[in-house]
């Protein structure tokens, strides 16, 4: 009987054991002396030491990707939710010919596999003068966070009480309007879980940022991080050090917003 | 204030459901119509195309003279009282109260005045700083109204403001709203399905079914010389009583009967019909109790319900029939179910209805 209780709560351990393992293998390995990392792996360790990110922040200025990194999420994030609850309000509330097309085409353009739109976008920027540029970068990113941005805000609008966007009417309030004071206030945490996502997005982002940068003065940090491999040798202490780095604000993020991520998601599934 | 004028409306929605057929009405200037029907019967529809929440699919609508069937609902200057009150939440009081306002760029000074000023008015003054959800049902109706009269549009709309509020409170706030109507003189429509609400609230009182305006008329009007039998059943509690019964011509009075039941039209509106049948219609509080002479039936009381003032019996006449008549009586009367009664039909509040169309039989 007692074993029998116990069971679930052992599965859960195990599974909980195997997904925490790799991120305390790299926290523990980025404090571990070069020399160590390669002896016999012991799970407590014996001495840490910060001289991989001293390197990281010394030597190879890893400010730099985080700095980039910072501004190409953040203005994708910026400008993915200002415009994406625009248009999100506008196919949630408007009535208008051929709006379940455009929310279905919307979608679709998420779907396409990135790589095979690297090269096509490459192009484009090369002629557009963006290659190596923020914009570069923002605009690409734009295009899947877009989509994310739309249907979860829709999601969210169409949850709201379409009476309390009438009362605005009657109020004499236009659209903008009662978008800006009624609507944007109450989607207020559906704004934020997007916003959220959007920028977990652009933070992890790879494949774009590698394609579309040219030098280690526009790396966003996924990028900075792989290239730090050098022709003879990987340094894989500072990779670590770099890769918690790069890990920390995802997992401060969604430590604290997870409820509201959560509810995000599954906004407008169920009501009430 | 102004007057509303709907013109042929009609509203049919793109699954072909038709909301609103061919409705004419006029709302004079300062009044309080009732807008009265069944759920579904097109009332919050016709509310709704005023308001320009919704747009007529045919027809003209017209505040004062002005044609303002294209005009968007927030260049309208209509208030609107929704069932669910739509307060803002995130909102205190305050700013619910200011919002439509602020919005048409009234002077702070003269915001902060007339909020107090309809805050006094409606007794919500201690409210003001706080969010819709931390106020009773009967206090976000109050504040429902106080963002209408804050704004003096040029009308009121009311959606059914009173439903959602327990019995006594719906009395009594339906009285403040008779005596706010008065004071502030303001062109009112009221929609509701509640006859006595339309009734006692109304000036005038507009009976919708199926989307069309059965009839328009004061209260008292519509009650005593209903247009139809819908409306003679719609309103007045409890409902009229309505028989389809087989005329026979008697020489210059005709007689009706039906299973249990027949008397001469004479002394009623209508004593001569040449008709073959008829669906008679009485009020419950038009028949009481007689002594076995002069009956007009007799039968056994089935149901019992006492109200208090007075009491309801439901009286079968014929076993066979389905239906019993429903009959007022003084609430002194002592009876018991299944005793034996003999009922008498005042013959001057008799109305007959067409039997194919429902329509009232007028007199010649």
């Amino acid at each position: 009987m007692k074993v029998r209780r116990m069971l679930p709560a052992l599965g859960v351990a195990t599974v909980l054991a195997a997904l925490m393992f790799p991120l305390y293998w790299m926290v523990i390995s980025s404090f571990t002396p070069d020399a160590r990392l390669f002896a016999a792996p012991t799970l407590v360790p014996r001495a840490l030491v910060l001289d991989h990110y001293r390197a990281l922040f010394g030597g190879r200025e890893f400010w730099t990707p985080i700095r980039n990194s910072l501004i190409v999420a953040g203005a994708t994030t910026g400008l993915s939710v200002g415009l994406g609850a625009l248009c999100a309000y506008a196919l949630a509330r408007l009535q208008f010919r051929g709006k379940t097309v455009t929310l279905a085409f919307v979608l679709a353009v998420s779907m396409f596999p990135q790589i095979s739109i690297v090269s096509p976008l490459y192009l484009l920027l090369r002629e557009l003068g963006l290659i190596n540029t923020y914009p570069g970068l923002v605009l690409p990113y734009l295009t899947f966070a877009m989509p994310l941005t739309i249907w979860l805000l829709v999601g969210f609008f169409r949850q709201l009480p379409a009476e309390l966007e009438e009362a605005a009417l009657m109020d004499g309030a236009g659209r903008l309007r009662s978008l800006w004071e009624i609507m944007l206030p109450l989607a207020w945490p559906g704004l934020a879980t997007t916003a959220i996502l959007t920028f977990l997005y652009c933070w992890n982002e790879f494949l774009f940022a590698l394609s579309f940068t040219l030098g280690p003065e526009r790396y966003t940090v996924p990028v900075a991080i792989a290239l730090f491999r050098g022709q003879y040798q990987v340094p894989w202490g500072e990779i670590l050090a770099a890769a918690v780095v790069a890990t920390a604000p995802v997992a401060a993020i969604v430590l604290v917003a997870q409820r509201r991520i959560v509810a995000g998601l599954t906004a407008g599934a169920v009501k009430g | 204030m102004a007057s509303i004028t709907l013109e042929h409306v009609e509203k049919v929605y793109p699954n072909g459901h038709v909301a609103v057929r061919d409705l004419n009405l006029a709302i004079r200037h300062g009044e309080l119509l009732a807008l009265v029907g069944p759920s579904g019967s097109g009332k919050s529809t016709v509310l709704r195309l005023i308001a320009g929440l919704e747009r007529p699919t045919a027809g003209r609508i017209l505040i004062d003279d002005d044609d303002i069937t294209a005009v968007p609902p927030e260049r309208r200057d209509l208030a609107m009282v929704f069932q669910s009150y739509a307060l803002y939440p995130h909102k205190t009081v305050g700013e619910n109260l200011a919002f439509g306002l602020s919005v048409r760029r009234v002077a702070a000074a003269e915001i902060r005045d007339r909020v107090q000023q309809a805050a006094v008015t409606l007794g919500i003054e201690p409210l003001l700083d706080r969010k819709p959800a931390q106020l009773s049902g009967g206090q976000r109706q109050r504040v429902a109204l106080g963002r209408a009269i804050v704004r003096e549009p040029r009308a009121f709309l009311l959606d059914e403001p009173l439903s959602n509020l327990d019995p006594l409170l719906r009395v009594e706030t339906r009285t403040e709203l008779a005596l706010l109507h008065r004071r502030l003189g303001a062109t009112m429509v009221h929609v509701t399905h509640d006859q006595e609400e339309a009734m006692t609230l109304g000036a005038r009182v507009a009976v919708m079914r199926e989307g069309r305006l059965e009839q328009v008329g004061t209260p008292l009007e519509i009650f005593q010389r209903p247009a139809n039998v819908f409306v003679a059943t719609f309103l007045g509690s409890p409902a009229m009583n309505v028989w389809r019964c087989n005329c026979t011509r008697r020489g210059a009075v005709t007689r009706v009967a039906c299973a249990g039941l027949a008397f001469d039209l004479e002394g009623t509106r209508n004593p001569q019909l040449d008709q073959e049948a008829v669906l008679v219609g009485v009020r419950p509080h038009d028949i009481s109790l007689a002594s076995p002479g002069d009956a007009d039936a007799v039968g056994r009381v089935e149901v019992i319900e006492p109200l208090g003032a007075t009491t309801v019996i439901h009286v079968r006449i014929d076993r066979a029939s389905s239906r019993a008549v429903r009959i007022v009586v003084p609430a002194d009367r002592a009876l018991a179910v299944d005793d034996e009664v003999a009922i008498r039909i005042r013959r001057d509040r008799v109305y007959l209805f067409d039997e194919r169309t429902g329509m009232a039989i007028t007199p010649p």
